[in-house]
């Protein structure tokens, strides 16, 4: 199973992402934002949290237009998995890879905590090992992940069952319908505020973010 | 051709420089200085980078031992944590700037204290925050502490370096006068460790990272309107931090040491490109000449002076193998960052500086970097405490309502959920729960860090007071299970030319170094930030320490969470020192009697006892201020449980004797570390257990979740 991690200015998760991907067993690449292609025969790409370029102008709005973002696209036109963490999901939004965007918390400090979620769906290879409504908790740390969509996405994501997870207990950031994370039509593409990467050896006091490598990982690498 | 500015006693005095210091120039060079020439020697000879009052003190402490790669005098210390590898480690002030603009004041704190880390080639992996403000009552406070917190977080969560651990108290003597002291720690490999002495002579010295403008030029010394018409513009004097630029200027700066080609390097802060020129050839016993056209400019017609003195942040300085210039310009390029050569070294003796083919400066360069004034101010040492008349009764539970209420001791939640705890997946403790712990990436070893002083009892009692933060650091580590390795300190008290002040500072140090040497915490760093003054009123004496600590493998770690049925045992001894301690302060308003005393070899001999018991304990905090009742209370909300503690005396409960700890055992360990404790002769006793719904002392309780409630509460209630 080969995986590659974006690299962007600012990027500062993409070490992390890189280990939690290995741990569950993927080959990975990191390719920095100015290559113009992705290597070949990828079976997932990894959007990384951080500050990709400051968040300056806006979250991930500079990062988009990167070089290797056209590519990204491509890859996950032709099926290819994509998965967006954090600063990566606000990068998502901005390729038009996921629906809505990522506006700065109500509260408008960062917030960084444990945070409870709960699984809104198992249909996709991203959830297939949690339980449908199971609560878990991972952790959170951002500034900008209060999630908008209008009602007409928000009823075709609800529709489609794209919700990935949404905040349980406390909205940390006054998202819209207390969503944390969705996916793209072919649920291929997940976006998430949340960090599964660091919660993924129980040095991190918690492993909750471990089924979610798992499943994509094991999917993958029984194709 | 520009017109010289004259020099006459107010420029001299503007630029901080007294009339014997002028002479004293004019005697070094057998001339009278120019205006720039003027401008390097006030950036050299200010406090701030001359330590002109306190060098005589600073080099009584002790700063060698086995574990010590680097001490004091280059841009962090470097101990060894064994296997090949070396934490790099600092703490430094940023005061002034943050209370006249608190986001950008601490934000530029932290990046400055990143940079003198990775400059040293190590990739940041912990930052810590000491933070002082004034009353929360007082109309600027919740404005400090609202812009200082977001401008720390700001910063170290856009690089991307995890805060794990800090401080932040309330005294109505930082009123006027806030404290922000930044700490921040590397990984590096012992052997590959950079150094600012430059070396060769027709070396390239390079300049790195973002433009120079007009920011922080001369600081405070560049008030007076009369010399400062050739600037179009004032700027402020709190220069502006670019988080961004930092990330990709260390990314760069790790990238180009990797490929050999760095010879010597040094960061850019204080009077930048000034003092990382000098500070290079000095070193290295080389001259330097700089070329400033070639110095990357953000504004157009900057002046020599205005570019020596220029505070411009993210910018390194660096001397190169001339024959790997071509990779490091692609390095730099790769991450869009200036790379320019800017001079030479030089065999004479001189720091040259030549802007647009005319001579700006020609001094001696050894002369301008060692020739500093060095003064022994006169000191008063601290009259003995008045001792503390009877404590009127309270009841316990009240009296711990009275800390856990006040913003001192109430949960800090509401200041570090504002920073990224965890970034780089390898933070094994965040912070709230004592000394913050990082791991050292894919291996099996961690590190602690702690950051403690207590302010009162160093204003009562310097000597004790300096040995007081050393042993709690020492205990906030030894309560996790580490190992203390080595020590930064970081000095904030106020006008040194003032004898009583002066002998605070004195007797800190003595305590100070006293505790390190006998607790084997040898500082490796540090930085003296004087004149913390508002009309004439200085802080409390803040000497914070920093510290590290390592566990050579993770079965070290004292875990926690207690859990119930737990038993409860205290270490040490209690004998009721109620002078200066929190419950005084807090529950009665009253700031009297003496510190603690400090017994250094019984701190040593229990630390010792506590990590060799690690495997019988289950939860451990250190007593501190607060003292038992406080403990208690932590240990059991940290297990979201109660408590019962078997004695309702105040003083036991709330003194604040020294090299005491609280620990949770399960039922089955307690005995066996009770025995060992008798046989070690180290005083231990069982004091109660862990679990229910109430706190208890003695016969005095409180509802467990409503005690806390008001614990993570008060914080935001007074200050949020």
């Amino acid at each position: 199973m080969k995986a590659a991690v974006i690299v962007f200015p600012g990027s500062n998760c993409d070490r992390d992402m890189a280990v939690a991907l290995k741990a569950a067993g993927a080959q990975v690449t990191m390719v920095w934002h100015k290559e113009a292609g992705l290597p070949s025969g990828l079976d997932i790409v990894a959007v990384p949290g951080g500050f990709s370029f400051g968040d300056y102008l806006r979250c991930g709005a500079i990062a988009a237009q990167s070089p290797v973002c056209k590519a990204l696209v491509d890859h996950a036109e032709r099926g290819g998995y994509v998965l967006g963490v954090c600063n990566g999901f606000q990068v998502l939004t901005e390729t038009g890879l996921l629906p809505g965007a990522l506006m700065r918390n109500a509260g408008i400090k960062f917030v960084c905590k444990s945070q409870g979620l709960r699984v809104e769906t198992t249909a996709s290879d991203f959830t297939a090992r949690y339980g449908r409504g199971e609560e878990i908790a991972l952790p959170i740390a951002h500034h900008d992940g209060n999630y908008y969509a209008d009602a007409a996405t928000l009823e075709t994501l609800n529709a489609e069952d794209r919700v990935a997870f949404r905040y349980a207990g406390n909205n940390p950031n006054g998202s819209v319908e207390d969503i944390a994370g969705v996916l793209s039509a072919n649920r291929r593409v997940l976006g998430m505020m949340p960090h599964p990467e660091r919660a993924v050896d129980k040095a991190h006091g918690g492993i909750q973010g471990e089924p979610l490598f798992a499943g994509m990982v094991g999917a993958l690498a029984s194709v | 051709m520009t017109t010289e500015t004259k020099i006459d006693d107010a420029l001299i005095a503007a630029h901080g420089l007294s009339g014997d210091e002028y002479a004293k120039i004019i005697q070094l060079l057998n001339r009278a200085p120019n205006f720039t020439e003027l401008g390097i020697f006030s950036a050299m000879w200010n406090e701030h980078c001359s330590y002109k009052s306190s060098k005589k003190w600073l080099r009584t402490l002790p700063t060698t031992g086995p574990q010590v790669i680097c001490g004091p005098g280059e841009n962090a210390g470097v101990v060894d944590i064994g296997d090949g590898q070396a934490i790099v480690f600092k703490m430094e002030s940023h005061n002034h700037p943050s209370y006249i603009e608190p986001y950008q004041g601490a934000a530029t704190g932290v990046g400055g204290i990143l940079r003198d880390v990775f400059t040293m080639g190590a990739r940041p992996i912990a930052a810590m925050n000491a933070l002082s403000f004034g009353e929360p009552s007082h109309p600027k406070t919740k404005q400090l502490v609202s812009g200082v917190v977001a401008g720390v977080g700001g910063y170290g969560n856009c690089f991307g370096v995890p805060t794990v651990g800090g401080e932040v108290r309330f005294d109505k003597s930082y009123n006027g006068n806030c404290l922000v002291n930044a700490f921040a720690a590397g990984l590096a490999d012992a052997d590959k460790i950079f150094y600012s002495a430059a070396s060769g002579v027709g070396m390239p010295v390079v300049y790195l990272g973002a433009k120079t403008g007009r920011d922080g030029v001369g600081g405070a010394t560049m008030a007076s309107a009369e010399f400062d018409d050739t600037i179009e513009e004032k700027r402020p004097t709190v220069q502006v931090g670019d988080p961004f630029t930092e990330k990709r200027l260390m990314e760069a700066t790790l990238e180009l040491m990797a490929t050999g080609a760095v010879i010597s390097i040094q960061d850019m802060g204080a009077a930048g490109l000034t003092c990382s020129a000098v500070e290079m050839g000095d070193k290295g016993g080389l001259g330097i000449k700089l070329n400033l056209e070639d110095v990357p400019q953000r504004e157009a017609n900057m002046t020599a002076y205005e570019m020596m003195l220029s505070e411009s942040q993210e910018r390194m300085l660096m001397v190169l193998k001339p024959e790997l210039e071509a990779e490091a310009r692609a390095v730099f390029e790769k991450w869009d960052l200036d790379f320019a050569i800017v001079g030479e070294t030089i065999s004479e003796d001189r720091f040259l500086i030549v802007h647009n083919d005319e001579v700006k400066a020609d001094l001696p360069l050894s002369t301008l970097a060692s020739s500093a004034p060095e003064y022994d101010r006169p000191w008063d040492p601290t009259p003995a405490a008045a001792p503390l008349s009877d404590v009127p009764a309270i009841d316990p539970i009240d009296g711990l309502k009275a800390l856990i209420g006040s913003p001192n001791y109430a949960c800090k939640a509401w200041v570090y959920e504002q920073y990224d705890t965890q970034v780089m997946a390898d933070t094994l403790r965040t912070p709230g729960h004592g000394s913050g712990i990082v791991r050292i990436h894919g291996t099996n070893k961690a590190v602690a860090f702690t950051s403690d002083v207590t302010p009162r009892y160093v204003k009562a009692n310097p000597v004790e007071g300096g040995k007081q933060a050393v042993a709690e650091a020492y205990r906030n580590l030894t309560a996790q299970g580490a190992k203390p390795l080595a020590t930064t300190d970081n000095l904030n008290f106020g006008n040194p030319e003032k004898p009583e002040i002066m002998g605070q500072f004195v007797g800190a140090l003595q305590g100070i170094g006293e505790a390190v040497a006998a607790l084997d915490m040898p500082i490796v760093s540090g930085n003296v930030s004087l004149y913390n003054e508002t009309d004439g009123t200085g802080i409390l004496p803040t000497p914070t320490i920093g510290a590290v600590g390592l566990f050579t493998d993770l079965g070290q770690i004292i875990a926690g969470p207690a859990q119930d049925g737990d038993t409860l045992i205290l270490i040490g001894e209690s004998h009721g020192h109620l002078g200066q301690s929190a419950l005084l302060t807090e529950a009665f308003n009253r700031i009297e009697g003496d510190a603690p005393p400090v017994n250094l070899a019984t701190e040593a001999k229990h630390g010792d006892f506590i990590r060799a018991q690690h495997a019988n304990i289950r939860a451990c905090t250190d007593l501190g201020d607060g003292g038992l009742a406080l403990a208690a209370f932590e240990l059991a909300h940290a297990a979201n449980t109660g408590a019962t503690i078997s004695t309702s005396d105040i003083g036991t409960l709330f003194g604040e004797d020294q090299a005491r700890y609280l620990i949770a055992c399960a039922p089955d360990a307690a005995q066996a570390l009770l025995d060992a404790a008798k046989a070690d002769k180290v005083p231990a006793q069982s004091i109660g257990q862990i679990g229910g719904t109430t706190l208890g002392f003695g016969d005095s309780s409180g509802d467990m979740r409503d005690l806390q409630t008001l614990y993570t509460t008060a914080f935001a209630t007074a200050v949020g």
